[in-house]
Parts: structure tokens; sequence; C-alpha cells
């Protein structure tokens, strides 16, 4: 190799150089105008798909297998749904968290789904389906499973009527689109059972209709990375609701799960002035919070169908006055409560609400009270 | 302070105040006129939508019915007692009162609510505007609660943009109030 050869080779050497450059350029110029490209075809929403697999729910559809990265959960005090034995998942997105910073309203990554499956006399009759979309607003789905448990179908916007009969004319309404919003939009979280006092390691063991903790609770999610910035206090002191007796534990926590996610002081219906919904960090006050709006509280406006005696939302020691019992025990159509999605009442819930209401203390009369008031100034 | 800084200051003054009132005065007559508005597009929707024909009772009148306007949306009139609605038979599935302001169907017996502002009988008097919307997206009372019975077609004001829903809204609630308690509902058994 001679001298005149060295600056040559060092010439070719660069052009080799700039030509790979060149290639590497391009190929991520086109990689990033494919990828931003795809990124704007991506949809911000989209429509739910048809059948319940495309949701992403089984690892193996065939063998109901659910996928394994999926979560399954259970909040400890579930809402009555005519006694359907129901299964719930949550699944996240890679490397992503729910935000815990306001422990009464977390807030999900984009892409967060949830399932909850129902099941009447040991067959699937439904899997309803949510999803977080691109623009921040949920995707609400349900979906119908056939008789032989081969396929579950979306269903209209318009719900769909006799899924399953109970029997006495009574039959599972696998509820219409405004059905899902009227109850999960009561409230600014907008998902309901999966929160911090519903997946308290600290579960209520009297709950109306508990079901066994499938391991997937604040420990585990704060442990797993699953859930950031939720208050070190709180998992250091698990939410409970501070109540005078157990069963007054109980019955609050049914209220909250089952009346809660519309009763509440931050949604739409506020300005009823009723909030059996318990805020966290202050479990004892949100306890107090629907004492001072439930008993000895007038109804507001008119409930039609009522006997003309109930007068308050709950009457102390006089089940059969309170407004809130006779609606959680009727099901007719204007007076029941929940509103939706239940045609069979919740008979043990019935029970353990009229003895606590028969067990509350009678209300202090308006003379004694103020005289209370003046001795504690 | 000398003679002529107080000069100053009782001029500014005397500027200020008049530019203020004038301001202060200009401030409500926009805000009052934008309401005006909405009242007068919420009159006419509700005009043109038919809310009267079923809210409004109707009146024999020199060429047969009429709407009674004295009684302008206030809903079936309390005074008025009907026997029990016959039962749905063959193609012939409902039944409305003379006044139109009472149906029978498969679903009952329901009454056209009083719309009219009346704190006492109002069925919107614990309405939020929002609760208003939501009730005419959903046919459910304040949005959340017991189901809007037939033949109630809030299927079709859901199709309202809020601006329209909202405009209803403020028109309703500066109407006449009209105090008439509409009875409740007769739910069919099954």
């Amino acid at each position: 190799m001679d001298g005149a050869g060295v600056p040559a080779q060092w010439d070719v050497r660069k052009a080799r150089a700039g030509h790979w450059a060149l290639i590497v350029g391009v190929a991520f110029a086109v990689m990033a105008l494919l990828g931003g490209a795809a990124f704007a075809r991506r949809p911000l929403v989209r429509p739910a798909p048809e059948l319940l697999q495309e949701t992403g729910l089984y690892a193996d559809f065939g063998r109901h297998q659910v996928d394994p990265r999926h979560l399954e959960f259970s909040p400890q005090y579930p809402l009555w749904s005519d006694g359907a034995v129901k299964k719930r998942w949550i699944s996240l997105p890679a490397n992503t968290a729910v935000n815990g910073s306001n422990p009464d309203a977390w807030t999900f990554p984009v892409g967060t789904r949830f399932w909850k499956e129902f099941s009447f006399a040991g067959r699937r009759i439904e899997t309803r389906f949510m999803e977080l979309q691109g623009d921040g607003t949920w995707l609400y789905a349900t979906y119908a499973w056939n008789d032989d448990q081969t396929e579950a179908r979306r269903v209209s916007e318009r719900g769909k009527p006799k899924a399953f009969d109970f029997g006495g004319g009574r039959s599972h309404f696998i509820p219409s689109l405004n059905d899902c919003k009227s109850c999960h939009q009561g409230h600014p979280a907008e998902v309901l059972g999966f929160s911090a006092l519903q997946l308290s390691p600290a579960r209520d063991p009297n709950a109306i209709h508990g079901e066994p903790a499938p391991g997937v609770d604040l420990n585990y999610l704060v442990g797993k990375k699953l859930l950031k910035r939720f208050p070190k206090a709180l998992i250091e002191k698990p939410p409970v609701i501070g109540a005078a007796t157990p069963v007054e534990r109980t019955v609050l926590g049914y209220l909250h799960g089952n009346c809660g996610h519309c009763h509440n002081d931050a949604g739409s219906l506020k300005n009823l002035g009723l909030s059996v919904r318990h805020g966290q960090g202050r479990a004892r006050s949100g306890a107090e919070r629907a004492f001072a709006t439930a008993v000895g509280q007038p109804v507001k406006g008119h409930v039609p169908g009522l006997a003309p005696e109930a007068k308050l939302r709950i009457e102390a020691q006089h089940p059969e006055r309170s407004v809130l019992l006779q609606r959680m025990s009727s099901r007719n159509p204007i007076v029941q409560m929940p509103p939706v999605a239940s045609v069979v009442p919740d008979e043990e819930a019935i029970r353990l609400v009229t003895q606590w209401i028969r067990d509350l203390d009678p209300p202090v009369p308006p003379a004694e009270a103020s005289g209370k008031a003046a001795q504690r100034k | 302070m000398t003679s002529s800084r107080i000069v100053l200051l009782a001029a500014a003054v005397g500027m200020a105040v008049p530019v203020i009132a004038f301001a202060q005065s200009k401030a409500p007559a926009k805000s009052q006129k934008v309401v005006s508005q909405q009242v007068k597009r919420g009159e006419y929707l509700v005009t043109i939508s038919g809310c009267n024909d079923c809210h409004t009772p109707l009146k024999m009148g020199p060429s047969g019915p009429e709407p009674d306007m004295s009684r302008m949306l206030s809903g079936h009139p309390e005074d008025m007692q009907l026997p029990p609605a016959p039962g749905p038979t063959g193609p012939w599935i409902g039944h409305a009162a003379a006044t139109l302001t009472a149906w029978a169907g498969p679903w009952g017996v329901s009454y056209t609510a009083n719309l009219t502002p009346d704190p006492e009988t109002g069925v919107l008097r614990d309405f939020t505007e929002q609760q208003f919307i939501q009730a005419m997206r959903t046919g459910k009372h304040q949005g959340q609660g017991r189901p809007i019975l037939p033949p109630m077609p809030w299927p079709w004001f859901a199709k309202m943009t809020d601006q329209d829903l909202k405009a209803i809204y403020a028109y309703l609630r500066q109407i006449p109030p009209i105090r008439n308690k509409v009875p409740d509902p007769i739910i069919a058994t099954q």
C-alpha cells in the first residue's frame, strides 16, 4: 500500500459511510412517515367489536380461558344483580398505571379495559365491556352469550329483554346503553367497583353477597406499581367505613356499592342532597354524611307510588315508613331503587337494612337537641 | 395634600363614576339579551315540537277541541276524574282522554306532566338544566331515575342539540306557573 493510496481509501470509506447514512436516514424517514400515518389513521374513538373475543378478554375463547395478563378483581360491596354470579377483570396497557392521587376518583390510562361476566344457573348470560378511548370517554358495550356458550355477540344499544327467565313473569334484561351510562356517569369516577374502598384489604367480613377476594387489592396494585400516587396514609391504614356496629358498617357499605354511584355529593344528582358514597381518607365523616343526608331527612319532591305515611328517607326505628327501604323493596318500575338493572328485590339486604333502621336511636326532640347544643357551647 | 391634587383626584373620580356606571348598565343588558334570545328560541321549539299537544289540555271550543291556553303546559288537570281505562285490544293498542293529557296502553296509564315552574307541583322543580338534558337524552327522570312513560317521544327529543334543549329548559322555567298536581301513573300489572 503506497502513500498516494491512503487518501483514496479514505474517500471510498467516506463515500460508503455517507451511502449507509443515507440509507439509514431514508429508512428512518419512511418508518416515521408510516408510523405517523398509522397514528393519524388510528381513531380516537372506535365502535365496540361485534364479538366478545375481539375485545381481547380471552387467550383461548374456545376454552373460555381468560388472558392471564388481565387482573381478576372483586369489590368488597358488590352491586346486587338479581343473584347473578359475577366475575370481573381489568386490563391496563403495558407500562401504565392507574393514577390514585384523588382517592375518590381514580383516573385510568387510555386503553384501559374492564369486563364483567354475569352467569345465572351456571351459564354465562352476558358480559359487559368498557374501554377508555383516546378522547377520554369510556366505550360501553354488552355481549349476550348464546345457549351453547360458543359465542357472545354485541347487543343493540337498546339492550336485550328476556335474556334469562327467572320465572313468575320476570326475566333478566341486558341493559341499554342509556342504562349503563345512567349508573356509571352518576359520579366523576365513572368506573364502579374498582376503587379505594372497594379494593381495601380490610374487607368487611359481613358484606352482603361478599365474594372471596382474588388477591387484587390496594396492596397488590401499589406493590406491582399498577396504582401510583395513591396516598400512603391509605395504604398504612386501609379504608374502612367508620360505623357504630358491624351491622351498620355492612349496611352503609351496601348503600355505598348499590346507591352511592348516583347518590353522592359530586355527581349530577347532588342537588337531591342524598349522599351515601363514602369518601376516602375521611371514612368516618363519610358515614356521618350518609346519616346526615338520609336519616330523618324528608324526601325531596314527590315520588309516585309510595305509602302516604312514608315521608322521610329513613325514619329511625320505623322501617315501614322509610322511603329508602320501600323503594329498594319495590320492583314497580316507577318506584324501585335502583331504577335499572334489577327485577328481583334483594331480600338479604332488605332484612339487614330493616334491622338496622329498627335499631337506630330515636330522633332527639328539637328542644332537647337545642339544649344539648347550648350545653356544648 | 395640595389643593391642586385634591382637584385632580375629584376630577378623576368624577370621570370614573359615570364610566363605571355606564359599563355596569351595559353588562346586564347584554346578558339579558342573550337570555331573551334563548327563551325565544325555546318558545319556538316548544311550539313547533308539539309539546302543547299533550301537556296543554284540550277544551271544547266553538270549532271543536282546542288547547286551553289558560292552563298552558300544566299537564293533566288534577280535577279531572277518569273511569278506569279500557284495556288494549287488537290493533287499538292505546287510548287517550278527550284532553289528550291521559294515555292508556300496555304500560298502564300515564298522565302528562306539569311543565310549568310551579314550586310545588311542577315536574321540573328539582331538575337542573343538565338533568333536563339528560332526561331527554335517556328517557329517565332527572336523567338517572324512573322511566319516563309513553307516549312521551323522548327518543326524538334526544336528537336535539344541547343548545336547543337548554333553550327549551330556559323557556319552561319562566312561563307562568300553574298549580296543578298531576296524578301518579298507573303501572300495568303483568
